[in-house]
């Protein structure tokens, strides 16, 4: 870059650059200025500061699972699903209704991986239902729309399947009961780790081996990837792409039903607007690591979760701003940004099929 | 223009102009209110409206006020000044943009003479404004930050005409909390955390004033936004500036995440815990459960007496559960202090039309005093305080007993 910038003089870019470039020097001294002074005051010691990198990667993991349905579908059909975030509450709602149910009948504490298994299936499949149905009746007549089209749908539909739940169950928050066997904390390798994070880290790894996996290896995979590239072109290869669509919104759906679990039991909490903080998050999530992009979506997740972990005590608390937790947002959204700025396609890329094949 | 007909004119002018007076006279009422008055026909109801938090995880708050204000119309048979009570509900969805949407709701109709709420401080600052320009009053049983009335005598910055609230002002809140904190629990190094919300960091302002007053330390203000549910990283910061106890006067669902995750922070063990009235209701106890034990919570005292009985009595029958928060009683008196002051200085025409002169009834509730409510007496200040305050700190010893129980373990009681 800085070789190259006397060339560029009469490149009408110059100055647009120019900017950038001290924009980078200027981000970078400030983020190094921050972290070194938080550091250097030794507030906070070692096993802090590990705790809290824990944390973020357990929070960012469930942002990578609800990632991975707007960036699939994002890369199948180019718009953004704005109602996976009420897919993911779906799953998490009912949940509820099925983990309450085998508390009163003695079975969450008493036989806790049977029944945590039991409401992982159902969750999954609410989300995977909901997932289908809202791609079969919202966006499947729209598909030959533009795309801003099946957009402003999404924004409807994720209203509307808010209000039906609120509707259907109330707007009061349920506690989802606590899991005895998931309270307290183990030591993995002389590091203190809560036992939901072990077992959120641990399934969140698996569900992203096992998505990574079905696209990469099976023939449906391959075929979500065709259309993904070309919807024509793959018609005319002899793939279903109904049926492609619906697998890519159908697994989509079963990340998010996982992620609900999984967030319920870091957080012991559901209502009908649950899902819209986690959804946007998750959003950015995607984004940040390159849209459409599979993996990039499992890495802007968990980048995502451990920068809102870190990132305020580590950057702001050292340039002295105080209240630096509730700043929280600003800093995952100004990642973004800069993300945008430098890397505009994400820290991945964006598409779904190219590179691979 | 001949004489002849100049007379005839002038007769017929002047008869016009007697038949006028005389019809005028029928209805002699001329509106010299400097805000407009509400011409209320016979037969048509007086409106009213509640503007309170009655959906999402804070439902508990506005719910249990509605409850409030409803048996305080059902005490007076649903009638005033021999007009039925119209009362609509609002929902305020107790943030600012709730309260915009709610109050311009309101006000939409010129015919709404008051509001009771809203529920959240944060939720009053644009709806106060929205309803003093519209000339309504609005009486509050539950906003209790400074702003919106007095900070330390001055006017605060948030205050509207036609404001009042029967809930304390937070400033008597915060010095209670502080006060409790520095003398009884003998803490002399604390934490707080607000959610940027006008009552939550109006509270935590003034606790951290007080206790530093007393001699103590505030090792850390810190702010959370609503909505996080991740309150690990911020617990870890508290833990790490040595806090023995940390005052988080917030609402649900952020304050359970505190309770909760707070088990989980290393270095979290012996730090005391305390909430406030924003938390003391049902659905909190029930979420924390016995995670919660041993928390303290300042909030308003629990009325007591044969009055107050006999109306948790009717709000037993009718909604089929004991109080569900700590404010409806506050909201009681409330809707009562608006009836009276209607009553006091409402027009009552022969046939039944009664006029209600806006600015008047403002000027009434200012000057009220000594109005005997179920949460004391009450008398309005010039920056529409009328609460008779008295704070107490709770603690939760048993969870199972509910939010009656824990507000009846009283631990420690204020009044300045």
């Amino acid at each position: 870059m800085q070789r190259a910038l006397p060339q560029q003089i009469s490149d009408r870019f110059n100055f647009a650059a120019g900017v950038i470039w001290a924009l980078r020097v200027i981000v970078a001294a400030i983020v190094v200025w921050g972290a070194v002074s938080t550091l250097t005051s030794g507030f906070y010691s070692a096993s802090q500061w590990r705790d809290l990198f824990i944390f973020g990667l357990a929070q960012g993991g469930v942002y990578a699972l609800i990632a991975l349905g707007y960036t699939m579908v994002y890369g199948i059909l180019g718009f953004i699903n704005f109602a996976h975030g009420e897919v993911f509450m779906s799953g998490m709602m009912i949940g509820y209704f099925v983990a309450d149910y085998l508390n009163e009948a003695g079975m969450w504490n008493g036989n806790p991986v049977l029944a945590l298994l039991i409401v992982l299936v159902v969750s999954m499949l609410t989300s995977t239902g909901v997932a289908v149905l809202v791609e079969r009746i919202a966006y499947r007549p729209l598909r030959e729309s533009p795309r801003i089209v099946p957009l402003i749908t999404s924004i409807g539909a994720s209203f509307f399947i808010q209000y039906a739940f609120r509707g259907l169950f109330g707007a009061g928050v349920k506690s989802y009961p606590r899991m005895e066997a998931l309270q307290g904390a183990i030591t993995v390798l002389g590091v203190r780790i809560l036992k939901v994070h072990v077992l959120v880290i641990v399934a969140v790894f698996i569900m992203m081996g096992l998505l990574y996996w079905f696209v990469e290896k099976t023939r449906m995979g391959k075929a979500i990837r065709a259309v993904a590239e070309d919807k024509e072109i793959a018609a005319l290869m002899g793939v279903d792409i109904d049926r492609a669509i619906v697998m890519t919104f159908a697994i989509g759906g079963m990340m998010a039903g996982a992620a609900g679990l999984l967030y319920a039991l870091v957080f012991n909490q559901v209502f009908f607007f649950s899902g819209f903080l986690p959804g946007i998050k998750a959003f950015t999530a995607a984004v940040l690591g390159g849209i459409g992009n599979i993996v990039g979506a499992m890495l802007g997740g968990i980048v995502l979760g451990i920068v809102e972990s870190v990132g305020p005590i580590l950057i702001l608390s050292g340039l002295g701003i105080p209240a630096p937790h509730q700043l929280k947002d600003v800093v995952a959204f100004t990642v973004l940004v800069l993300v945008l700025i430098f890397r505009p396609k994400g820290l991945l890329g964006e598409r779904l099929a190219e590179e691979r094949d | 223009m001949s004489t002849r007909r100049l007379a005839t004119v002038t007769i017929f002018m002047v008869m016009v102009l007697i038949l006028a007076a005389c019809v005028g006279r029928r209805q002699a009422f001329e509106c010299d209110d400097p805000i407009g008055c509400v011409e209320v026909p016979p037969g048509e109801p007086i409106k009213i409206a509640a503007l309170q938090a009655i959906s999402g995880a804070v439902a508990s708050l506005g719910t249990d006020q509605v409850r409030g204000v409803e048996i305080a119309i059902d005490d007076r048979g649903g009638e005033l000044l021999g007009h039925p009570i119209d009362l609509t509900v609002e929902d305020d969805l107790c943030s600012a943009e709730g309260g915009t949407t709610g109050a311009q709701k309101i006000v939409s109709d010129p015919q709404v003479i008051g509001i009771i709420g809203t529920s959240c401080s944060g939720a009053a600052v644009p709806a106060s404004q929205i309803m003093s320009e519209a000339g309504l009053v609005m009486i509050s049983g539950s906003n209790t930050s400074p702003f919106l009335t007095s900070l330390g005598g001055e006017k605060g910055n948030a205050w509207q005409p036609g404001y009042f609230r029967t809930a304390h002002n937070d400033e008597v809140q915060g010095a209670a909390a502080a006060n409790f904190a520095y003398n009884e629990l003998g803490v002399r190094k604390a934490a707080s955390i607000h959610d940027g919300d006008p009552y939550t960091q109006g509270l935590a302002m003034v606790f951290n004033q007080v206790f530093e007053e007393l001699g103590g330390e505030i090792v850390m203000a810190t702010a959370v936004n609503k909505g996080d549910t991740d309150m690990r990283p911020v617990l870890t910061s508290i833990a790490a500036a040595g806090a023995e106890l940390v005052f988080f006067p917030i609402f649900q669902p952020e304050g359970d995440f505190i309770v909760l995750q707070s088990k989980e922070i290393e270095g979290f063990e012996g730090v005391y815990l305390m909430g406030a009235d924003g938390l003391l209701s049902d659905t909190f106890v029930e979420s924390v459960g016995e995670q919660g034990k041993g928390m303290y919570f300042s909030g308003p005292a629990s009325p007591e007496g044969p009055e107050y009985d006999e109306f948790v009595r009717k709000y037993e029958e009718k909604y089929g559960e004991k109080p569900i928060q700590a404010f409806h009683a506050h909201a009681y008196d409330a809707a009562n202090m608006l009836f009276k002051a209607i009553e006091e200085t409402a027009v009552v025409q022969d046939d039944g039309t009664v006029y209600i002169l806006r600015q008047k009834l403002r000027d009434y509730l200012y000057n009220l005093k000594n109005f005997q409510g179920l949460t004391g007496t009450l008398s309005c200040n010039e920056f529409g305080d009328c609460a008779d305050p008295k704070i107490t700190v709770v603690r939760l010893d048993d969870p199972a007993a509910g939010i009656e129980g824990l507000r009846k373990n009283v631990v420690f009681v204020y009044e300045p």
